[in-house]
């Protein structure tokens, strides 16, 4: 086992810094050394996207990147989507919620965080747009209907300013 | 239908129907839920596994002193150290037919049998270290023939799966009524195809996992289990401990598509190490090891034939399956392409209707349900038959369709495989189809199309599934042969506050039980759902109870906890009735309120019941405090969904490539408890089958390698592969249950594949494409046009018209069919 080596990382706005294995990658930290265990894992092979969360602000699977490489980052997981304690949902998750865009849930965090990117860089897709946008990540469970409605009623929500959190 | 109880009438006024947001979704989407990867225990060790990387050897030697030694590493252990009371259970045991049966343990015991077959088990304190160690495990095999090709398998002279047992043929088993023979003298036109149902993977996002914690005398099991009362009982056999020292969880489970209807080996393994070392065991599959070692679907041959007379009537049906089950059974391997016999008669009256099925080991992974389960594979056999057929007689497919079906008024109707449909309206919801598909604006567009280069097609299907496992005495020991009962239980318990928790021995991994089994009981309560909780996937603190699988978990499961509620309910105004000095048969629930008939202002709420039946100061003699039932309910007869399909594709004729531009679907599940829930049920069936149909396929190579082992090969469709889906419903009730409901979970995975076949062959028959085998990959397309092209240009009729299949992409002829070679690569 190679010596360990200290990254820091802003994960979720908080600032947290730990000793770690070079080939420790960064959902095991998120998951294993943080706690932060509604980021998934599904496949060994950066294809099913459950492990999607943002780095410095643009989505990337946390299999597929190693937690040194994330030292100085600024890191977002689904649960730092919304302001935690008041209940609040953010406008992705709560479309979501009402369009029925999860089932098991397994995929829903990195399809949340795709979404996020992906209405970030482009606020006002097709439903063509959300379709290529989002074939980073699978879903097994709702044949991705709900979860393109989902995200284009959070995109209509998000561009009209309804909903957005505080 | 049977009288829908009190309270339960289904206005819109009340929970039932009502399109309600799922009660489970605030925690999953937040990143709150608790799978089994999301549970860390003290102390806990981990599991990984060293597995065979060759089809079938005998194991020579095992070293496994360098991982012994490495820092961390807590035990390794291989089949020869593993000490359990039993072997893996297969529970089929059909009355007077033989089932070869090869003994399945958890680790391998001299021999390996496929690639993934488990071979050692290392512990210790790290997830990587575990896979380090590992690595150093040195495995020497003595490699034998593998035996990959079903058909080839069942030849003399084949090398054998199991030496032991004799031979590859693990069983032969029938089902069917009517003269066959007659059926088909009495044919004008005898259509005869091969079809191939290919080998799929049940592919849930989340892998399996466990953790077993063993304390004293009692080990807990965390797993990803679609059953987790049952993983509980084989548990008992198997670690020689009493049932009720064992409790098995299953927390939220991140889906199964039948997958996790298992008991597998490495829950046995996690118990078994946490016992000796008394830490404990967290296992958790990677997604090779899941493509490898979890249940594979499908992977069935169907010599399909079907006499038609001139004027379309369908004769006779008979269907002769070659079924792949690997080689080793996992809980129902062999029964699963059985259960395709009992829907082989399809929507329609046929006079004679038989399936003969050999079941043949392979040195692959076992098969087992996937979504579905036999009934996909039979309504596609049924369904690309009827097309097939018409295209013989050059007739409208849906007009052969029509001619045959089942009318309304004969349901309850006994159909020649001798089981009875409960009720259906096959006119009705392809007419429903058609409101939404202009058939004949269609032909038109295609005909203008095909004039500009542009291949368009549109492929129908009509089904009827069988879903609702329960009954016992048909599904049990003396009937169809499953060692179990098929029943269903709930426990519902009103608090001293007035709301509610049910129990329910259904298990669930996506559907949204929490949701609509809250509607049900708040219905039949006269409550709202979200003062009801739902409760399920714990042995210790639910009724026993069999699990979530079939489409049973309404039906059965939602039925046993409306009826829990209903014995609630009348406990309840025998207690309003006291509290309000009046006749029991008196009071009615309305609106909430527990009333003397007709007389809302003096109603009480479910609340004040409660409060008075747990301060129980002033109750009616001889009652019980307390407001809590418990129903197991144990149907009379299965419950019979149908729909229509409709898919329209476009074929790039240059590339094989198959886009799907529409995919319309009428549905029909009996009463709606949740039409969001159903339509969420139906858009992934759907885009389960496309996948089938299109692109997924679990592949073995000559030897036995597993070629589709990650998810780069293994293709999932992706959102941009998929077309958003038009779903409509009809509602015909079951009167088999007081719901009226059907179940609905594997209704799109049964109906699609045939729609997209159907589809496709539409689009290619000018250029005298007439049969393809799924996956319908572009290379395989493309494929089936050159050989078309080749076999005669031009468009070409549906005559006796003969196509060869050299490169086993299974364009089949209509000739007498003979088994292609390489079929299944």
């Amino acid at each position: 086992m190679a010596e360990s080596v200290r990254v820091n990382v802003t994960v979720n706005g908080e600032s947290r810094s730990s000793e770690v294995e070079p080939r420790l990658l960064l959902v095991h930290y998120l998951r294993d050394t943080l706690g932060l265990t509604g980021t998934h894992i599904g496949c060994d092979t950066s294809n099913c996207g459950a492990c999607t969360v943002l780095m410095d602000g643009e989505s990337v699977k946390s299999c597929t990147v190693l937690a040194v490489q994330a030292d100085g980052a600024k890191v977002q997981t689904i649960e730092g989507m919304a302001p935690a304690g008041n209940g609040a949902l953010h406008p992705i998750q709560e479309a979501f919620w009402e369009h029925h865009g999860l089932q098991c849930g397994y995929c829903t965090p990195g399809m949340i965080m795709a979404a996020a990117d992906l209405l970030k860089r482009n606020p006002n897709p097709t439903e063509e747009e959300v379709r290529h946008g989002l074939e980073g990540n699978l879903c097994r469970c709702t044949g991705y209907h709900n979860i393109v409605k989902a995200v284009m009623a959070a995109a209509e929500s998000m561009r009209s300013g309804e909903g957005v959190p505080a | 239908m049977s009288a829908v109880t009190e309270g339960a009438t289904g206005t819109q006024s009340g929970p039932i129907g009502r399109r309600m947001k799922r009660k489970e979704d605030p925690r999953l989407i937040t990143g709150r839920g608790n799978y089994v990867d999301d549970i860390s225990l003290p102390g806990m060790l981990h599991m990984a596994l060293v597995r065979s990387d060759v089809a079938h050897a005998r194991i020579t030697s095992i070293d496994k002193s360098a991982a012994e030694g490495m820092e961390g590493v807590h035990a390794v252990i291989t089949g020869e150290d593993l000490d359990v009371g039993a072997p893996l259970p297969m529970v089929w045991i059909p009355p007077g037919v033989e089932v070869k049966t090869p003994e399945h343990w958890p680790l391998a015991r001299g021999e390996v049998n496929h690639v993934g077959d488990p071979v050692a088990a290392v512990v210790g304190s790290d997830k990587y270290g575990v896979i380090d160690a590992a690595a150093q495990i040195v495995v020497q095999y003595e490699e034998l023939p593998a035996v990959i090709d079903p058909e080839k398998a069942l030849e003399d002279g084949s090398p054998l799966v199991h030496d032991d047992l004799g031979t590859n043929k693990t069983h032969e088993w029938a089902l069917g009524g009517g003269d066959m023979d007659a059926a088909m003298a009495e044919a004008d036109v005898v259509v005869e195809r091969r079809i191939v149902n290919h080998r799929t993977a049940g592919a849930a996002i989340e892998p399996r996992g466990c953790i077993a914690e063993w304390r004293g005398e009692s080990v807990t099991l965390w797993t990803a289990t679609q059953i987790p009362h049952l993983v509980r009982l084989f548990l008992a056999g198997e670690l020689g401990v009493s049932e009720e020292k064992i409790r098995v969880i299953a927390p939220e489970v991140g889906g199964g598509f039948g997958s996790k209807l298992n008991h597998y080996a490495e829950e046995v393994l996690a118990c078994y190490l946490s016992r000796k070392l008394g830490r404990p065991v967290k296992w958790l599959e990677t997604r090779s090891e899941n493509l490898a070692a979890t249940t594979h679907g499908r992977d069935l041959i169907v010599y399909c034939k079907m006499g038609v007379k001139r004027d379309g009537t369908i004769t006779g049906l008979h269907a002769k399956i070659v079924a792949d089950l690997g080689a080793y059974y996992q809980l129902l391997t062999p029964f699963i392409p059985c259960f395709a016999a009992f829907v082989m008669s399809g929507c329609y009256k046929i006079p004679a209707v038989q399936t003969d099925i050999v079941g043949v080991f392979t040195n692959k992974f076992a098969t087992d349900a996937v979504r579905g389960a036999g009934r996909p594979e039979a309504t596609h056999a049924i369904e690309v038959m009827i097309e097939q057929a018409a295209a013989e007689l050059g007739m409208d497919p849906l007009e052969l369709r029509r001619k045959n079906f089942i009318p309304k008024e004969d349901f309850p109707a006994e159909v020649a495989v001798g089981v009875v449909y409960d009720s259906g309206d096959y006119h009705g919801t392809l007419d429903k189809l058609l409101e939404h598909v202009n058939l004949d604006e269609f032909r038109r567009e295609q005909a203008e199309l095909r004039e500009h280069g542009v291949y368009r097609g549109i492929g129908f299907s009509t089904y009827v599934e069988i879903c609702g496992l329960a009954p016992s005495r048909v599904v049990g020991p003396s009937g169809v042969g499953i060692q179990g009962g098929f029943w269903e239980s709930a426990v519902v318990r009103v608090h001293p506050s007035g709301a509610a928790t049910v129990y329910t021995g259904s298990s669930p991994h996506g559907q949204g039980h929490e949701t609509g089994f809250a509607q049900i009981v708040a219905e039949r309560l006269g409550i709202e759902p979200e003062n009801v909780e739902v409760m399920h996937g714990d042995t210790d603190t639910g009724p026993f109870g069999m699990g979530t699988y079939g489409s049973r978990t309404l039906s059965v499961g939602g039925e046993a906890a409306g009826r829990a509620a209903v014995k609630v309910q009348e406990k309840a105004k025998k207690l309003a009735a006291h509290l309000l000095e009046a006749a029991p048969e008196d009071i009615e629930l309305a609106d909430g309120k527990y009333q003397v008939r007709g007389s809302p202002d003096k109603g009480l709420a479910l609340a004040d019941i409660s409060l008075a039946a747990y301060v129980p100061e002033n109750i009616p003699e001889g009652m019980e405090p307390g407001l809590e039932e418990t129903s197991f309910y144990d149907p009379e007869n299965f419950v019979w969904p149908f729909g229509a399909h409709a898919a329209i594709v476009d074929v790039d004729i240059d590339t094989g490539k198959v886009e799907v531009a529409r995919y319309v679907a009428v549905d029909d599940c009996g009463r709606a408890i949740n039409p969001l829930l159903i339509e969420g049920q139906v858009h992934g069936g759907i885009a389960h089958a496309i996948g089938q149909a299109l692109f997924e396929q679990v592949v073995y190579n000559d030897e036995g390698q597993l070629i589709t082992g990650t998810f780069v090969d293994y293709a999932l469709p992706t959102a941009a592969e998929l077309p958003s889906f038009e779903t409509d419903r009809t509602e015909t009730p079951s009167p088999v249950n007081d719901l009226g409901v059907k179940g609905v979970g594997e209704a799109g995975t049964i109906a699609a594949t045939p729609t997209m076949v159907n589809a496709v062959v539409d689009a290619l028959r000018p250029l005298g494409v007439s049969y393809m085998d799924m996956p319908l990959t572009p290379m395989r397309v493309w494929q089936a046009i050159q050989e078309a092209r080749g076999a005669g240009s031009g468009p070409r009729a549906t005559e006796q018209g003969r196509q060869t299949d050299e490169h086993g992409s299974g364009s089949a002829g209509s000739g007498p069919a003979a088994p292609a070679e390489g079929g299944e690569s």
